[in-house]
């Protein structure tokens, strides 16, 4: 629809993306509000390499380092990876399973606002009494021990970003469960909505432990309960359960889409159907449920005592068998494959070792007792960087690309695409792969400086270089991105020839109620099963009719902002007057939200059969 | 079937809440909604079992000097009655008798009134004789915090019920209210049994030591 | 099948020089100085072994597949194959194999690790015949007491050599991990409970690191989480024995020697002595012992942890810690003239107990 947005006023298209319920348009500001995290988080991190660059470095202080740390990781983690993942769902997972919208239209814009208000609320922490310094992990005792505000901008802060993500979670559950096509079970399912669907699941159970975690932080440093104070019968290792227990499965959530986004690049590029569907469908279900199993090997050196530390141990390398099944089966998805090599098949043939590598240095983590040496050192860092880059990164970028045609219309260009990727690539690896020996060699994580002496010099240089060139990269990108849009050249339904789902049976953008007529769904790869009969489009599984669809609505962004508004209320309550009453007021503006929400009808509306007729020249067949 | 469609006894579906598209997602969302719930409380749980008799000093009370079973056995009754009560309502609304389920509904509302009215003097009562606060102590934290948030649960099913209530007192049942009228009355279930769980837990478990 | 092994080896190979060759001898995991870094380095070198074999195979089909299966024509239409039930029998039980040769050596040593029963064992003097250290950690000192001796000092800790040393961690303020990294993995200091663990040092290899290993505090704690570092002295058990008599003998500080020193001594007692003891018996309680002992400050390897150990750097610390160490809990507790300064620091450096 932005080829609408763009005939209209600015003003009216501010409007309308701040009342929109089209899960394609909440796709696009996912895309761009994670984007501006993830540049925000990525400039954080050349402050931390450039401050780490040489031994007894002053380029930020000890203590502006421990807030660009902490910020680096939440944001990463919170408001640019999972947020930039919640877009390709949401733009993506609908139209492949042939639904015209998600099951909640509503609450897919509620979830989005309350995840921009919230990392909106986070990141003002840096003109307001400092950011957050203890980490992202935000450990209890020293997250009590902080002084000014920045711990409570980060516990309010996650707190309404993390319900949007529960809220995201369920809608995006319900919509699988129910909204399938005629023919499309679950066995049918394309890779992407399988690992959507499971970490949507992860998400639904993973998120209320922290929120309970967070709901303790907030009590102990706000409204006097002592929770985590050993002084009063307290105990700070709660903090590292609940978060972990959060933590661990949070892991999954952001890499099983980046698996499902890589699968459909695979089979794709490859021109074969992904190798060994269901037994990728049954290692996505498996990593999932043992996600929920291994949290307390974040926690090796606090004092468990062997047997759980052996426990834990052993469950942790059972991942690395689904895991391992996921890797072959891809490999052998190109094995005789005819591959093509466009920027998206790049970064997720690049992923292959640059994950294999992430991934046994896990399992050399998960040995228990050789862990009390890596642990808290740069081999961490080194880990999981490797995984969260080499996977998850990876993959928003294979996305952006991949995707880009379908949401936005236009392709990005190919030939920068190369260049980003190398770019990246290369810089990614003289980043971290240096950073493993740094750990081994005696450096912790999270150190502002280093002293000179300690053989510890010339790896940082390295490592500090590779992220120049990883800078570089995304502003190529970026780059790439303004001149394609602005040369706007349109393209057809499948602009990568090889489209095997069906979202590439849609035009590029889809009309805003997707599929005219359901499409019926014969088998996996719907599209390409299709195309290779020689037809044009999917056959429909109904009669044209009227379409129902929902009414936009702005109540999601007030009710968001009343949790904004009550965040600050809360926050300031111990030192002005006016606290309590924001806070009481702002929750107010939220309920009250909800009960006219409750209380007013919304029907929707729709839209004519004859009306939908007059539209078939704009390509709305299905 | 249109949510908007007008019934009559003999045409109303035998299955309401799950009769349309956007009921079916309501029922299933609602109840993945409540599996989060259940982690949430879960979780809420453990760290009472954590932090149970866990004070600063010897002259804090502890479970075993708070609790008293007849006031909480009263309040569980009031609140498995209330449950009942919402069965019949949800067994009226099946049988598209919008009186007799309003009039249940109204039931159950006057029995959560009840328990939270109890529960207000029970925390009362904790803090003015034995000094156990949200502040005295991690126990003391813990107790109010799950507690009161299965309390805060009440209160807000009992606004959701009595808006309910109110906003279609006058347009009786149709397909778009119908699942509303269901959830609200799982959500209710779901109260109830996590307060079987507190009253375990919580106070039998406390009063044994 | 040939070109395989040789490549696997040769991954192999590369991998473990680059293992071997790393770091400084008293600082890196990779220059094992006792058992217990030697286990953890041997559990390294094995899940190395593995995950390199791992790697070699995954490679290997990579190449081929990137270098052979590229799109020549537009019309190639590959056939379009479900799957194999053998293959991933096989990459389902393979890996299942190698992580049990992993699991098995990593539960025994993670047993192994965690055995501090000789901690327990008292013998008739109500002591124990095992060397114990308590190790307590604070924004950004660390304190060792050696409860069987009634001895406490700090910054420096100092360990017989060839011997199993015991260890009581906790924290004092907030969370920290202790971590000496030649020496063994760490074991984080709890504000809630106390953690045990032990470690030993070899002789021959603290011969090699000059009798000094480094610690590191390996749990974000505070802005100078950075620069919480300790150093361990390693003697043998005749010298270390000898230490702990020399300090139980001192019962009152140490004479200062120059008129200098002397009035240095007049300014400690008047503003330091509150935070500072500078005898080592442990008969003060823990939570007067607000800062570091300095009873044998003098004989240091560093000063505050990190500055080189001379009168000047000691001048300096007195004079503006926060700009060496931000957000430590001296700053702003005393008010000195330069000329006290320089006194103090004479008379800290002449605080010694051995000759």
């Amino acid at each position: 629809m932005s080829t609408y947005a763009q005939k209209k006023g600015f003003g009216a298209t501010i409007w309308d993306y701040l009342t929109t319920v089209d899960h394609k348009k909440i796709a696009i500001l996912y895309l761009i509000a994670g984007g501006i995290f993830f540049i925000l988080g990525g400039l954080e991190a050349v402050f931390i390499r450039i401050q780490l660059a040489v031994p007894d470095n002053n380029f930020v202080t000890a203590g502006q380092y421990n807030e660009i740390l902490t910020m680096h990781g939440t944001t990463m983690i919170f408001l640019a990876a999972m947020p930039l993942l919640f877009a390709f769902m949401n733009a993506i997972m609908p139209l492949q399973i042939g639904a015209r919208d998600v099951a909640f239209p509503f609450l897919n814009s509620l979830g989005f606002w309350l995840f921009f208000f919230g990392g909106l609320f986070l990141n003002l922490s840096w003109f307001l009494d400092g950011a957050p310094d203890a980490g992202w992990t935000s450990y209890a005792s020293l997250s009590l021990d902080s002084a000014g505000h920045g711990i409570d901008f980060y516990a309010l802060g996650l707190q309404i970003s993390g319900a949007g993500t529960l809220i995201g979670g369920i809608n995006f559950l319900v919509t699988i469960i129910n909204m399938r096509a005629p023919g499309m079970t679950y066995m049918r399912m394309p890779l992407f909505t399988w690992s959507t669907f499971v970490a949507s699941a992860l998400i639904l159970f993973a998120f209320p432990p922290l929120t309970i975690g967070l709901f303790f932080l907030i009590f102990d440093r706000m409204f006097g309960s002592n929770f985590f104070d050993p002084t009063m019968g307290g105990n700070t290792i709660l903090w590292e359960h609940l978060f972990w227990i959060f933590g661990h499965p949070e892991v999954y959530i952001l890499i099983l889409p980046a698996f499902g986004i890589f699968s459909e690049i695979f089979a794709t590029f490859s021109r074969k159907r992904l190798f060994g569907y269901s037994s990728m469908v049954f290692a996505t279900v498996l990593i999932g449920f043992l996600g929920f199993m291994v949290w307390a090997h974040h926690m090796f050196t606090t004092g468990m005592g062997p047997v759980a530390n052996a426990i834990f141990a052993v469950a942790t390398m059972a991942i690395a068998v689904p895991t391992g099944i996921k890797i072959f089966n891809w490999l052998f998805t190109m094995w005789g494959g005819s591959i093509k090599f466009t920027t998206p098949m790049l970064w997720a043939v690049a992923f292959i070792p640059s994950f294999v590598a992430g991934g046994v240095t896990g399992i050399m983590l998960a040995t228990a007792a050789a862990d009390y040496q890596y642990h808290d050192s740069y081999f961490v860092v080194a880990h999981f960087h490797y995984v969260i880059v080499g996977g998850v990164v990876f993959a928003l970028l294979a996305g952006t690309h991949f995707y880009w045609p379908k949401m936005f219309g236009t392709m990005l260009n190919e030939f920068l695409g190369k260049i980003t990727f190398w770019l990246f690539l290369i810089g990614f690896h003289l980043t971290f792969f240096i950073q493993h020996f740094l750990g081994l060699m005696g450096m912790p994580r999270r150190i502002f400086t280093f002293l000179k002496g300690q053989g510890l010099e010339t790896g940082n240089m390295i490592s500090t270089v590779g992220a120049i060139f990883m800078s570089i990269a995304v502003i190529v990108l970026l780059i790439n991105i303004v001149i394609t849009s602005v040369k706007n050249e349109k393209v057809g339904n499948d602009p990568w020839e090889d489209g095997r789902t069906l979202e590439w049976a849609l035009p590029s953008p889809p009309p805003f109620y997707n599929f005219k007529q359901l499409p019926l769904v014969r088998g996996l790869d719907a599209y390409w099963i299709e195309k290779m009969e020689g037809k044009q489009g999917m056959t429909p599984a109904e009669p044209l009719g009227d379409i129902h669809m929902p009414n936009n609505s702005i109540i999601p962004v007030i009710m968001s902002i009343g949790l904004f508004i009550a965040a600050f209320g809360a926050m300031y309550h111990n030192e002005h007057s006016w606290g309590i009453p924001v806070l009481i007021g702002g929750m107010l503006i939220t309920l009250l939200s909800m009960f006219f929400r409750s209380v007013k009808d919304d029907h929707g509306f729709h839209i004519h059969k004859e009306d939908l007729l007059e539209d078939e020249d704009k390509g709305g067949k299905a | 079937m249109h949510a908007e469609e007008k019934f009559t006894h003999e045409t109303w579906p035998a299955s309401p809440e799950r009769a349309t598209l956007e009921a079916k997602n309501k029922f299933l969302g609602f109840w993945l909604f409540l599996g989060g719930e259940t982690v949430l409380f879960a979780s809420l749980f453990a760290t009472y079992l954590a932090l149970k008799d866990k004070v600063p000093n010897a002259e804090q009370a502890l479970a075993k000097d708070l609790f008293e079973l007849p006031l909480v056995f009263i309040m569980t009754m009031l609140l498995l009655t209330s449950s009942l009560t919402s069965v019949y309502a949800m067994y009226h609304m099946k049988n598209f008798h919008f009186k007799k389920m309003q009039l249940w509904l109204g039931i159950t509302v006057l029995l959560g009134l009840a328990f939270l009215g109890f529960e207000i003097y029970e925390f009362n009562h904790y803090v003015h004789e034995f000094h156990h606060t949200f502040s005295s102590s991690a126990f003391g934290s813990a107790f109010y915090t799950l507690v009161g948030f299965h309390g805060a649960h009440v209160a807000l099913g009992l606004l959701w019920i009595t808006t309910l209530m109110v906003r279609n007192a006058r347009r009786g049942l149709s397909l778009y209210n119908a699942p509303k009228f269901y959830v609200a009355s799982l959500y209710w279930h779901f109260i109830d049994v996590v307060w079987v769980f507190i009253f375990t837990v919580v106070y039998l478990m406390g009063m044994v030591g | 099948m040939k070109r395989l092994a040789n490549w696997r080896l040769l991954l192999m190979f590369a991998v473990m020089s680059l293992l071997t060759g790393c770091g400084e001898n008293y600082l890196s995991a990779l220059k094992p100085a006792g058992e217990v870094a030697q286990m953890q380095y041997d559990l390294m070198k094995l899940s190395t072994a593995i995950m390199v074999g791992v790697i070699a195979v995954v490679t290997i089909i990579f190449i081929i597949v990137v270098f052979r299966f590229r799109r020549k024509s537009n019309d190639e239409m590959p056939k379009q194959v479900e799957g194999s039930h053998t293959l991933e029998i096989i990459w389902t039980v393979i890996p299942i194999l190698l992580l049990l040769v992993l699991a098995v050596p990593t539960v025994a040593a993670t047993f192994k690790l965690a055995d501090v029963s000789p901690m327990e064992k008292k013998n008739k003097d109500g002591k124990t015949d095992a060397l114990v250290v308590n190790v307590r950690s604070n924004l950004y000192w660390w304190e060792f007491e050696y409860p069987d001796e009634k001895i406490v000092t700090s910054q420096d800790l100092v360990v017989p050599t060839d011997e199993k040393v015991y260890f009581n961690l906790k924290a004092s303020d907030v969370k920290h991990s202790f971590w000496i990294p030649a020496a063994g993995g760490k074991m984080d200091t709890n504000t809630d409970n106390i953690n045990k663990f032990w470690l030993k040092f070899d002789s021959k290899s603290a011969e090699k690191a000059e009798n000094v290993f480094y610690g590191k505090c390996a749990e974000l704690c505070g802005p100078s989480h950075a620069l919480m570092d300790f150093k361990v002295k390693t003697v043998s058990r005749e010298e270390f024995d000898k230490w702990v008599k020399d300090m139980q003998e001192v019962k009152k500080p140490a004479k200062p020697e120059t008129a200098k020193a002397q009035a240095g001594q007049e300014v400690f007692n008047k503003s330091c002595i509150g935070c500072h003891a500078v005898t080592p018996a442990n008969s003060t309680p823990e939570k007067a012992r607000v800062g570091p002992n300095l009873s044998n400050f003098g004989e240091r390897e560093r000063v505050a942890g990190i500055l080189e150990h001379n009168k000047e750097n000691v001048e300096k610390w007195i004079k503006d810690p926060e700009s060496y160490k931000p957000g430590n809990k001296m700053t702003g507790k005393y008010n000195l003239s330069d000329e006290e300064i320089d006194a103090v620091s004479e008379y800290l450096m002449g605080l010694k107990v051995q000759e």
